[in-house]
């Protein structure tokens, strides 16, 4: 009878295995139990709480205001409406302008050619060079070296080298629709933010571009598919699901810098604890609502191979 | 026998039309890769160029003498160069005994980031449990929802940390890092935890089956058989974690930790330390020793990725983190 007992509380191979998932997952569960989830329900809290802090005792202060905190940031706060709106659109706008121009990249880089080493290296800088302490004197050089020396030349000798305005005017006159326009013409100033921001997006699209099945290609020849074809109908789809990642990549780090976030911060370290939560839960909640109708768009059309 | 003669002729000519068209084809070709050559090598000029112009532009800067910021004529190269701004920056910035901290420092978190990512990578990889499902849909809210979002709730928990009335006051320390690190929330690790998620699901289970018949235990196995095995995934998440923990801000500002152990903190007030220290007045030689103090902050992460480098992209290329 003993035996049969202690075989009731002896866990079965499944029992075990599961323990022993649990055991490598724990120090995680624990941290996203305790922070992460935590502090979620925290910053809910602090949304509805007007929170003092002494600052000889350190003592801390919470009175329960109710909704106040968010009416006055849709009401009364000067600038939260629209540093929200216009840093969701800079993310929308950004967002196929980065993937586009990391996936062209990535193609470019997997080919074979002399120095790739080299050019794979400078085109990953960006990434080391995103520390937001260096960030001020990259934007001052980047200032002083945008022009190049021609540039600078023709200053000196006075009088324009070159007009942009009349060539973007040309292209008015073929009749392209303004809007779009002016969005090309956006997409060229931001070049240099566009190319700081692809560094990971690009690794990730040539990881995503030597997983592709080389026997795809072979088929594609022997059927007689132009390059054109061959890009559009097996690295195309082969590379959506790796779009969908990178687009959460993207966003996600468009969203912690950018403005509304920023404010968010200035709000904190200006003792408005309760305003600064409102800000990031708003902000946060817009970006996913975004976020997820994106990856719901391109889910639809998504592929997988296996 | 005409007709057989016929189509003879006729198989000639087709050969022979086939063989024109061939020649003409590739020296079609020819011409069409020459020209994506060029138009690729001009692309990568182009773009290396915007990438690598402020780089160049604030390495020239730190060589520039008082005569140089001021004359018009000098672009990149000074005429006559110095390194008088370097000396200052090293002596200001406390230049070698704060890097070896912040070495110490960002070495020492990545050592527990990879320790516990990969281990929650593998638990999600490898074994079946309840709620699992839920659990990885935890990990990707991880990665949605940034850390920024939560600042304000993380620097009161570690303003007050503790339980109930005995709390410690853990600002200007690094231990809020090291303890976010150590279970799982440190800097990007769900985006970690989610790559060697993605490399361990995709080795061969039947490494672990003989691992487990031949009697090691599940600890044993992933220490001694598949550690070992995740070299390029290991790689990957170490060069991502220690430049991201060398330039972040975020843990640096949220916790306040002390300048005396971020470089990059100390670099914020080196222009007015030297402008008070020195009597430098003007700004565009406050900027010089900038540049200089830019220079020495990025050198010792660029020497560390140039070495990770043709490692790391093999492990990007191998570990298939995006699969």
């Amino acid at each position: 009878m003993s035996a049969a007992k202690k075989r009731k509380f002896r866990l079965n191979y499944e029992q075990r295995n599961a323990m022993r998932g649990y055991a490598f997952i724990l120090p995680w569960l624990i941290g996203f139990l305790v922070f992460y989830a935590g502090c979620l329900f925290q910053l809910v809290r602090f949304s509805v709480m007007d929170i003092k802090i002494d600052a000889t005792t350190g003592t801390r202060l919470d009175t329960f205001v109710g909704f106040d905190n968010f009416i006055t940031a849709f009401t009364a706060h000067a600038s939260f409406k629209q540093v929200l709106t216009s840093s969701l659109i800079d993310m929308v706008i950004d967002l196929p302008l980065i993937i586009f121009f990391s996936l062209f990249v990535a193609l470019l880089l997997n080919r074979k050619f002399r120095g790739r080493a080299l050019v794979r290296a400078i085109f990953f800088l960006p990434i080391i060079l995103s520390a937001d302490a260096v960030g001020s004197a990259i934007t001052r050089a980047t200032e002083l070296m945008n022009n190049g020396v021609s540039a600078q030349a023709a200053e000196m000798a006075g009088g324009g080298a070159v007009s942009v305005s009349y060539y973007i005017s040309l292209f008015g006159d073929l009749a392209i629709p303004p809007t779009i326009l002016e969005y090309l013409v956006g997409a060229v100033n931001r070049i240099a933010s566009i190319i700081k921001g692809s560094g990971v997006q690009i690794i990730l699209f040539i990881a995503a571009l030597q997983s592709i099945p080389g026997s795809l290609y072979e088929v594609a020849k022997i059927e007689g598919a132009t390059g054109y074809e061959t890009l559009w109908k097996v690295t195309v789809p082969m590379v959506m699901p790796h779009i969908i990642t990178n687009t959460i990549y993207t966003l996600v780090d468009r969203f912690t810098t950018s403005e509304v976030m920023r404010l968010a911060n200035e709000t904190y370290q200006k003792y408005n604890y309760g305003l600064s939560s409102v800000f990031s839960l708003v902000a946060t909640t817009a970006t996913i609502l975004i976020l997820g109708v994106i990856v719901y768009l391109l889910n639809k059309r998504a592929f997988y191979y296996n | 026998m005409a007709s057989a003669k016929k189509q003879r002729i006729s198989w000639q000519s087709m050969n022979a039309s086939s063989r024109s068209l061939d020649q003409k084809s590739r020296a079609v070709n020819g011409v069409k890769n020459t020209l994506l050559g060029l138009f690729r090598f001009v692309i990568i000029v182009g773009i290396s160029y915007v990438i690598l112009a402020p780089v160049i532009g604030i390495i020239a800067h730190s060589f520039f003498s008082r005569q140089d910021s001021i004359n018009p004529m000098v672009f990149t190269v000074p005429i006559n160069p110095t390194l008088e701004r370097y000396t200052m920056a090293v002596k200001y910035l406390d230049y070698l005994p704060i890097l070896g901290r912040t070495l110490l420092y960002v070495f020492g978190v990545t050592l527990i980031q990879l320790l516990i990512c990969s281990m929650v990578g593998y638990g999600f990889a490898r074994y079946q449990f309840p709620l699992k499902k839920l659990l990885f849909g935890c990990v990707v809210v991880m990665i949605v929802v940034p850390l920024n979002t939560i600042q304000f709730p993380l620097y009161m928990t570690f303003r007050y940390f503790g339980i109930g009335s005995n709390t410690v006051n853990l600002l200007k320390t690094p231990w809020p890092t090291v303890i976010l690190s150590v279970f799982g929330c440190g800097l990007r690790s769900g985006l970690y935890i989610y790559i060697f998620n993605q490399f361990f699901r995709g080795l061969p289970k039947e490494i672990e089956e003989a691992a487990l018949v031949d009697g090691a235990g599940s600890w044993y196995t992933y220490f001694h058989i598949m550690l070992p095995n995740a070299a390029p995934a290991l790689i990957t998440v170490a060069v991502f974690s220690i430049v991201w923990q060398y330039n972040d801000s975020f843990f640096a500002n949220t916790f306040n930790i002390s300048d005396s152990i971020i470089l990059t903190r100390k670099l914020d007030s080196l222009i007015n330390v030297i402008a008070n220290a020195e009597k430098i007045l003007t700004i565009s030689e406050q900027q010089l020793y900038f540049d200089a103090g830019v220079v020495l902050v990025l050198l010792p992460v660029v020497i560390i990725y140039l070495v990770l480098q043709r490692r790391f992209i093999e492990g990007v290329e191998r570990s298939g983190i995006v699969g």
